[in-house]
């Protein structure tokens, strides 16, 4: 862009309309680079899988649904996406349930050390990533025998999530009032009497929150089940998608693009609900 | 933790939520649902229990694996010896090791500092006039990059990259260029600016957007060109987020697998940054112990990383 260096009082209209067209240009230009750099790739994804011959080049498609059978006829692609469903639900009804109790019981009781507690969980799940701790995970599982199992893929992903979502569902917990707890006890509920029925309903937005933010962590996730697991029987979509090659040896194209197409629109969708919901900045929190 | 690939969450989020705790409510009603300690503890612990057992123990193990031989495979599978410190040593005069530091380190300025934060602040820049229209269009299809899962943008850029029939040569009219061996790692540092430019670009938009009207206009008032405006007022007022998009971008970027499934870390070890290197020589090959050692660096980077964001977000707080 341009570059015009500080105060400058007295200019002549025409410097300054030359500056303005140029500034103008170069946002034009800038603009017109980062349509092409972010759009380009993705292009694919939404052409190829309709074509008839999906090649690696972009091309105006002979519109076809042929692919999309195709994935159906591949004994691994329809059971892959059911393999996502699986771990991802089990990982966010494990997550949601665990920080729901946890936060709830930190936000109400006042236990010492209550903060450095949720601090240090917080500093240590964003260090020990799933790329840093890769070894000692898969030591682990293989001495757990855990291998090649889902388990142990909701088990890890679950240690990994927990941490940050009880740091923000205690957040919404501590701004639900407590009025309504207090007489629930009066009729006799419960404590988890009242979690059930007084609180859950109070904290959802907190709670879906945190759902939706789970299901994508696990849903894209390529190195845990990559690492643990074995068999293409059990790899998720995201694992599976670097199988699907021809006798030939060459990327199954009409296969990988319908797929892709497949595994991205639950990210997508849940992104839609998000942003409609809560405007996408939220969501920015919520990726990472 | 399973922030691998590429995305993956990271809880210290730009330091919203953190202390929302309203003090004065807490002392006059501290237990409501009448909790009691016992019940509390029970609610904490099973949670406690999963982390403690899937990410406490495995940091920490990391300590003990990574002095010892420990083998995938083999003798030194069945009964690991003590081998005290060799691993990090053996590191040290590593030349794999050292020049896999060294490509972390090009691949993490060139991706994240050079490429997703100064693209993004641009972006959040420009767009900050540009008509809504425009601006919506171009904001989408750089959070699409960033929301689709990482396996789905490794196959794109392998169908963009291709070497006979890839979208980008038949543009550029480079038929046979194979990118991904002629430019490793300058593939990768693209990918990885493609896919992670989202959240400078979110960050950023507000962090402009923060800034007092009255302080641009009067920079405009006085002449400022666009070099003196964001000298003079937009740096200053947005130093904090500065800060926070450096550290957090270069966290993730230091952790990020998903070069990984573009290049597989070759030609050779051209793009064998460091989360490639431990897969590569802990669970291809089967040292685990020295994998482990590596491991425990990186983490002990991480937390050097972290350390500073903390730090930072504290200043933030108390200024």
């Amino acid at each position: 862009m341009t570059t015009v260096q500080t105060p400058a009082p007295p200019r002549t209209d025409s410097a300054r309309f030359v500056r303005a067209a140029l500034g103008r240009i170069g946002r034009y230009v800038f603009t017109g680079f980062v349509i092409v750099f972010f759009a380009l790739p993705v292009i694919w994804l939404v052409t190829a899988p309709f074509d008839r011959a999906p090649a690696l080049r972009l091309s105006v498609p002979e519109f076809t649904l042929q692919n999309f059978q195709t994935l159906l006829d591949n004994p691994y692609a329809l059971r892959s996406l059911w393999n996502s469903v699986l771990i991802s639900i089990t990982t966010m009804v494990i997550v949601l349930v665990l920080a729901a109790l946890a936060s709830y019981a930190l936000s109400r009781v006042r236990v010492p050390g209550r903060d450095v507690l949720l601090y240090s969980l917080l500093l240590l799940s964003s260090i020990v990533t799933g790329t840093a701790a890769m070894v000692p995970t898969f030591v682990l599982i293989t001495e757990l025998r855990l291998i090649d199992t889902h388990l142990a893929v909701v088990l890890v992903m679950a240690g990994g999530l927990l941490p940050a979502a009880i740091f923000i569902l205690k957040d919404f917990m501590d701004n639900t009032p407590k009025s309504y707890e207090e007489s629930a006890r009066v009729y006799g509920a419960s404590s988890l009497q009242v979690l059930r029925h007084v609180v859950v309903p109070i904290a959802r937005p907190g709670l879906a929150t945190i759902a939706v933010w789970s299901v994508v962590q696990v849903w894209g996730n390529f190195l845990v089940p990559f690492i643990l697991l074995r068999s293409p029987d059990n790899f998720p979509a995201a694992v599976v998608m670097f199988t699907f090659y021809t006798e030939g040896g060459q990327p199954n194209l009409a296969l990988i693009s319908a797929f892709s197409l497949l595994f991205s629109i639950p990210v997508v969708l849940l992104y839609l609900f998000v942003n409609r919901r809560y405007g996408f900045r939220f969501y920015g929190g919520i990726k990472r | 933790m399973p922030r691998t690939s590429t995305t993956d969450h990271e809880p210290l989020g730009p330091g919203e939520n953190a202390g929302s705790q309203r003090p004065e409510k807490r002392r006059t009603d501290p237990d409501a649902a009448g909790l009691g300690r016992a019940r509390a503890t029970a609610f904490v612990v099973p949670a406690l229990v999963l982390i403690g057992v899937f990410l406490i123990f495995p940091a920490l193990w990391t300590l003990y694996l990574g002095v010892t031989n420990w083998r995938l495979t083999g003798l030194a599978a069945a009964e690991p010896e003590f081998v005290g410190l060799d691993n990090y040593i053996d590191a040290l005069t590593d030349d794999r090791f050292l020049s896999s530091l060294y490509r972390t380190f090009v691949f993490v300025i060139g991706s994240a500092i050079l490429g997703q934060m100064v693209l993004g602040f641009t972006i959040a820049w420009v767009m900050r006039r540009t008509n809504k229209l425009v601006r919506g269009f171009v904001e989408t299809l750089v959070l699409i990059a960033w929301i689709l899962p990482a396996s789905v943008i490794a196959w794109l850029w392998l169908v963009l990259l291709d070497r006979r029939s890839g979208t980008l040569n038949a543009l550029l009219g480079t038929e046979g260029t194979a990118w991904l061996l002629e430019y490793p790692m300058q593939s990768i540092i693209a990918f990885n600016i493609f896919n992670g430019t989202a959240f400078s670009m979110l960050l950023f938009s507000s962090a402009l957007a923060s800034i007092p009207p009255s302080q641009m206009e009067t920079a405009r008032m006085v002449g400022a060109g666009t070099w003196a405006t964001l000298r003079d007022v937009v740096f200053p007022n947005i130093r904090g987020h500065i800060l926070t998009v450096l550290l957090l971008v270069t966290l993730w970027t230091f952790n990020v697998f998903a070069p990984f499934l573009l290049t597989g870390g070759g030609p050779g070890q051209q793009t064998e940054i460091f989360p490639v290197l431990i897969y590569r020589m802990a669970l291809q090959t089967g040292e685990l112990g020295r994998g482990a050692a590596f491991s425990l660096i990186m983490i002990v980077i991480n937390l050097v990383i972290a350390l500073v964001y903390l730090r930072v977000l504290r200043e933030r707080r108390q200024s």
